[in-house]
């Protein structure tokens, strides 16, 4: 499982040990641990957001290409992205707002295109309000019709075509506030 | 002494010139006075240190990497104008570079299929998905870091060091490693090479690094009760 930068990464921390679940880092850890006690970090042990982490027993390290195998060949079986817009058809935009500075694409496009299942971990809407699940992406694609699940404060929801499908609401939301945030058509 | 293994980096660095395509791992900061490079490095430097200085100096003309994010110079290079700069997908960077030091011209992926990246390049349908052919990334010189190399030019990294660096030595025409330790021939088991002898041109022992950490990330010591 690869976690993005941001949001998603506060994922590890909520992992029980009992599932089994092996991180993948794109920059070359599978078997990624958690942050360093203080004064063991280590400038060549670090994650593709560019901490430091370190490698848990039976965990390996290698290089790119081989990581990129890894994810574009269908070897990882879910990958948590953040989202800048996310769209009823599974459309996924998290790299470039439009006259805003573009960051870069990083491996957030192979991620998106090669991994198995897809998750979306993000904020319901922008700080400014706006709602970041939408009927049709306006910012630049990541890729197209990837993302199978949102996961936002107000709810777990499924892309379903022309619509999103609530599969949880979080406690004390009712669907009219969902819908209210949302840019698109959501089914209760 | 093999004759891959240079007495300083200027030396290793000889022929490096105006114009040149130049891949970089990571590797430390060298004069060398050509200019008018390419740039081939998934960061290009940040916080103002190592490639940054490059930039800095007005030394590179065109930047091919997959991520901006803190790097402020290129930033400011890229709204100036002054610095061209091609962002690519990361597996579809290192890929093209692997296609180029393995001898295979281009190849079909799915990353960046329907976005701005797929935009003017063949597309093409295999078994019902729609994949875009990226080209091979060549480049004259690699500048990698290495844990340890021997005088062969064998040479093994360490950790997340390795990255882009064995598919740079692979692509480009003279690859240029940089190691901490400098091992004798016969040192590495063979079983432990990661980059056979073959793909690196020139070795340089350089001991001293100042090793960086962009996000120092920790958690506190268990209390002990």
């Amino acid at each position: 499982m690869n976690l993005g930068i941001g949001l998603p990464t506060l994922v590890a921390d909520h992992l029980a040990p009992e599932r089994d679940v092996w991180l993948q880092s794109e920059n070359g850890i599978l078997g990624m641990g958690p942050f360093p006690y203080e004064g063991d970090e280590d400038p060549q042990i670090i994650n593709a957001g560019k901490q430091t982490v370190t490698i848990v027993p039976g965990g390996s390290t290698f290089d790119s290409a081989t990581s990129f195998a890894m994810i574009r060949g269908g070897h990882v079986d879910l990958s948590i992205l953040g989202a800048m817009q996310v769209a009823s058809n599974g459309d996924l935009a998290n790299w470039s707002i439009p006259g805003g500075r573009t960051m870069g694409i990083g491996g957030a496009m192979d991620l998106a295109a090669g991994s198995r299942r897809i998750l979306v971990l993000t904020t319901h809407t922008t700080k400014e309000g706006e709602p970041k699940l939408v009927a049709t992406c306006d910012y630049p694609l990541t890729a197209s019709k990837v993302v199978q699940r949102v996961i936002t404060e107000l709810g777990v929801f499924d892309c379903a075509g022309d619509r999103f499908r609530v599969v949880e609401l979080a406690p004390g939301v009712t669907l009219d506030e969902v819908r209210a945030a949302t840019g698109a058509p959501v089914e209760g | 002494m093999s004759k891959k293994v240079k007495a300083n980096v200027a030396e290793a660095l000889e022929g490096l010139s105006d114009g040149a395509r130049v891949m970089v791992g990571g590797f430390g900061l060298c004069g060398t006075g050509a200019k008018e490079l390419t740039l081939i490095s998934n960061n290009a430097g940040s916080m103002g240190k190592g490639l940054a200085r490059w930039l800095k100096a007005g030394i590179v003309r065109r930047v091919i990497c997959t991520y901006v994010g803190t790097n402020e110079d290129l930033h400011r290079a890229m709204a100036d104008g002054s610095i061209e700069v091609e962002i690519v997908p990361q597996g579809t960077f290192v890929e093209r570079m692997r296609a180029a030091g393995a001898g295979i011209p281009g190849f079909y992926t799915p990353t960046g299929v329907g976005t701005v990246v797929a935009e003017g390049k063949e597309t093409r349908e295999f078994e019902g998905r729609t994949y875009v052919l990226e080209r091979a990334l060549h480049a004259d010189f690699a500048l990698i870091r290495a844990h340890q190399a021997d005088p062969f030019g064998n040479v093994r990294f360490y950790r997340t060091a390795r990255n882009f660096a064995p598919a740079m030595a692979t692509a480009a025409r003279t690859a240029i490693v940089e190691c901490d330790h400098l091992v004798a021939l016969g040192a590495f088991d063979p079983d432990d090479v990661h980059l056979p002898g073959a793909f690196v041109k020139r070795v340089v022992h350089v001991p001293e690094h100042e090793d960086v950490i962009e996000f120092r990330t920790v958690r506190p010591l268990p209390e002990v009760h």
